[in-house]
């Protein structure tokens, strides 16, 4: 595409994903200065403020310490059986905050506060890091490994200066990825009773009496979001683009020695607590919960309504990425930047502020949309765009830009090139952000929740339901699916880390 | 066919282009010839229309493709790129790539085949090119762009990740093809003995500039500058002074002037190495022998410590230590101090 129609596409995206900010911004002002200043400048907003940051830093410290040293175990080690321990460690992004926080709740007792929710939240979202840590592993250069050693570095000298080195920009994006669903989460901490900032605003909106206050706050989480955004905007500067056409030898592989037995056992570990226990949970409670009569045919129709709603999400989502994606791979540059980094912004609001702020852009501007499921994929796609940017932007590495060139000297239309060059030669990163995004929207619940046509519910929504109410093993059968269900494409994307 | 006037680029701070000028004859391949950086890359760019030139026009068939206010998009330009690495289609078979330019009917009308064969790969029509060695890469990236006949072809550098004696043949047999197809061609490279052994005329490029432009053996034979000279081959610029209208004293005698004198008084005249036959005297002293096979260059020392070179054919070299007389095959080219 030529730069200046890649550009309006991308500007285009960019605008119905920030719509909600809009919103956002649109409330908070009308609120004016004295009401935001008194919000904000009270000791409630501070300890929230100092709680949501701990988490966010306690669980994006332990998710890249799990997530990398799963990805390089699986990808540089002689490990056993490393196939499916690389599977295996993707196989927690199945599993809802939610869904874990019951199981461990009803596994343990007063299992419940600050380091529960690390806890949970780590085990969930680790995978963040893994996946693309794995995939960079796999996929980088290993003569850069083998001068590092002729030139006298030891192992865990090359591991340090080199390798990891490699994979610092995946490690970064991962981190971020983590660090933006920790302050976003409202699964673990409601479950698990940890007042967070958007546990606070989704009780101020719940009850009614606060949305002011609620939005506030919401505007103070964006603030947020910009600071690790930029964060992560510096610690990317050194990384590599293009990074060639993948390696023509696999690496050399660490020999574990003795290491060998405690490696497998973190690994059985972290998937017996990531998996296990919600597992275990699950399977008692459905064996209670499946036996109720009526249950299979709704099980049935939230199981179908979950498989089109996140289907329509994740075609959206594509969409709307393509051109930011490309944009940023294309022409980088101060303007592409900025497009990629605001494409961020949304993706830290709570779900709640998503869903509220379209159903308001549905009611007074798009009302031909409101009360159909495109509004919800609507919600998706300004949720998600990040995740689908990312996946298009690291698969445009496939499609080097001279092949372009060579494609329009040889007479094809830039729209001809895209389709017939362009695209094919992503199709296999685009799948894999296909299948993230399908995943995420299967597991999304609050905006779910609001922007759903009356009447249909999801896997999701059914077990909110069902368990808001206690009914544990009515919620089961649900939850059950619904792990099955994401569990399809995070295998997929397990399958994709280059190991088997 | 291709005529370039004032061509100017730049990016950011960095002036790649500064004032090009460039004109290439229907069927003829001229090769643009500079070290690296010099906007050898940049130049092709420009003509095939992946860049917007700051100033300047570019000139294809009589056609303006570029200028002010003009840029005719890559895609309507009809000039193809044979770039450094190849970049076939990897999602395509080699069939698919050559044909890839075509439209339908001159796809089945046999076009394919024709171009691969003028580039000696009949029957690899239907493998991947990761299937396909780094040379065979690089013929069907050629083959490619011949295919649709363009009326300009621009080869980037298309052997230089290529090893040694690969290089040699490919180069014979992609300048047949061109030859054959009747292509007109661009060919960059930094290799002055690619240039010279390819190419109709050569355009001397340095710093963003076109500094000599000409025939092969023009270009060779007689420089334009000294830096030309040296880049151009090997060369020897010796010190001497303007006996008269035609010829100069040097260290190595009064010899004959090609051209005419140029600046009076002191100058430095150019010597190839195969000017310089050994005979029978004490000129030089020889220092030491680069061994080429078919050839010897001879390092010399004259009497008052001037280092040169010559180029000696067969069994006829003189050991190291001995001395020897020279004689100097036909007329020199003087410079004024630079
Ligand atoms: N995209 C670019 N951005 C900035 N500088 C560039 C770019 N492309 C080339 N240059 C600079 O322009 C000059 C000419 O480059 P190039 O045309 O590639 O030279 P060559 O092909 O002769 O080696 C060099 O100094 C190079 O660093
Ligand atoms: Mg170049």
């Amino acid at each position: 595409m030529p730069r200046p129609a890649l550009f309006v596409a991308a500007t285009g995206a960019l605008a119905v994903a920030l719509l909600p900010l809009v919103y956002l911004l649109i409330r908070t002002g009308e609120a004016g200065l004295g009401r935001i200043a008194d919000e904000v400048l009270t000791r409630r907003v501070a300890e929230l403020a100092g709680r949501s940051i701990a988490l966010m830093v306690v669980v994006t410290v332990a998710c890249t310490v799990v997530g990398v040293a799963a990805a390089f175990l699986v990808t540089r080690t002689d490990l056993p059986m490393r196939g499916a321990f690389g599977v295996l460690a993707a196989l927690p992004l199945a599993v809802p905050t939610y869904v874990a926080g019951f199981a461990w709740i009803a596994t343990v007792d007063g299992f419940e506060g600050f380091w529960a929710a690390a806890l949970v939240l780590t085990l969930c979202s680790y995978p963040y890091v893994y996946l693309p840590v794995a995939a960079a592993l796999a996929a980088a250069d290993p003569a850069q490994e083998e001068v590092a050693r002729s030139l006298g570095r030891g192992p865990w000298r090359t591991l340090t200066t080199v390798t990891l080195q490699q994979a610092r920009p995946a490690i970064a994006g991962g981190a971020l990825l983590v660090a933006l669903y920790t302050l976003s989460d409202f699964g673990a901490v409601s479950i698990l009773r940890t007042d967070t900032f958007t546990r606070a605003i989704f009780t101020a909106f719940n009850l009614g009496f606060d949305r002011t206050g609620a939005l506030v706050l919401s505007t103070v989480l964006v603030l947020l979001t910009m600071v690790l955004l930029g964060l992560e905007l510096v610690s990317r500067t050194r990384g590599a683009r293009y990074a060639g056409g993948g390696p023509r030898r696999p690496a050399t592989r660490f020999h574990l020695g003795r290491l060998r037995i405690p490696a497998v056992s973190a690994l059985v570990a972290v998937g017996l607590f990531a998996l296990g226990v919600p597992a275990a949970s699950l399977v008692r409670w459905s064996i209670a919960g499946a036996s109720r009569p009526g249950t299979l045919a709704e099980i049935g129709a939230a199981a179908g309504n979950t498989l089109s709603v996140s289907l329509g999400g994740a075609l959206l989502t594509l969409l709307l990425a393509l051109p930011v994606g490309l944009l940023t791979a294309r022409a980088p540059g101060p303007i592409a930047t900025l497009v990629d980094r605001l494409s961020y912004l949304a993706h830290a609001l709570p779900g709640i502020v998503i869903g509220l702020s379209l159903v308001f852009f549905g009611i007074a501007v798009a009302y031909p949309l409101y009360q159909t499921v495109w509004l919800l994929a609507l919600g998706y796609a300004t949720l998600f765009l990040p995740l689908a940017v990312a996946a298009v932007t690291g698969a445009a590495v496939q499609a080097p830009p001279v092949l372009d060139e060579v494609a329009r000297s040889l007479g094809r239309s830039p729209f001809v090139v895209l389709t017939s060059v362009t695209l094919p030669l992503m199709v296999r990163g685009i799948g894999a952000g296909a299948a993230l995004v399908f995943l995420t929207c299967v597991k999304e619940l609050p905006a779910t929740l609001l922007l759903r046509p009356t009447g249909m519910d999801t896997l999701a929504t059914e077990l909110w339901t069902h368990t808001s109410t206690a009914s544990y093993a009515a919620a089961a059968p649900y939850a059950a699916l619904l792990v099955g269900v994401a569990a399809i494409p995070t295998w997929l994307l397990g399958r994709r880390t280059g190991l088997t | 066919m291709l005529d370039a006037q004032g061509l100017r680029k730049s990016y950011g701070p960095v002036l790649a282009l500064d004032a090009v000028d460039l004109t290439v004859e229907k069927g003829d391949l001229t090769a643009v010839l500079g070290p690296s950086g010099c906007g050898k890359t940049t130049l092709l760019r420009c003509v095939a229309g992946f860049e917007r030139v700051d100033a300047g026009t570019v000139t294809l068939d009589g056609r303006a493709v570029a200028a002010a206010g003009t840029h005719v998009p890559p895609h309507r330009r009809h000039v193809t790129v044979v770039p450094q690495e190849g970049a076939l289609f990897p999602h395509f078979s080699v069939r698919d790539n050559v044909g890839y330019g075509l439209d339908r009917s001159a796809r089945r009308g046999g076009r394919v085949d024709e171009v691969l064969a003028l580039v000696g790969l009949d029957g690899y029509a239907d493998r991947m090119p990761h299937q396909l060695s780094g040379g065979q890469q690089q013929r069907v990236a050629v083959a490619r762009a011949l295919a649709p006949r363009p009326p300009l072809v621009l080869l980037d550098e298309p052997f230089s990740a290529l090893d040694a004696t690969l290089r040699t043949d490919l180069r014979r047999d992609i300048r047949a093809a061109l030859r054959a197809d009747g292509a007109t061609a661009i060919l960059v490279t930094h290799d002055q003995g690619e240039a010279l052994s390819m190419a109709d005329h050569i355009a001397v490029m340095r710093a963003g500039r076109i500094v000599q432009h000409g025939q092969s053996n023009q270009v060779y034979e007689d420089p334009a500058d000294p830096w030309i000279a040296e880049f151009v081959g090997e060369a020897m610029l010796l010190p001497a002074t303007i006996a008269n209208a035609t010829t100069v004293d040097t260290a190595l005698g009064r010899l004959p002037l090609r051209g005419a004198a140029g600046a009076a008084g002191r100058v430095r005249v150019l010597l190839r190495p195969e000017q310089l036959s050994p005979t029978d005297g004490d000129l030089a002293e020889v220092t030491r022998h680069e061994y080429h096979g078919h050839d010897t260059l001879l390092g010399l020392r004259l009497a008052d410590g001037t280092p040169l070179l010559a180029r000696v054919m067969g069994q006829r070299t003189p050991p190291v230590g001995a001395s020897i007389g020279l004689d100097v095959l036909g007329a020199v080219r003087a410079y004024g101090d630079a």
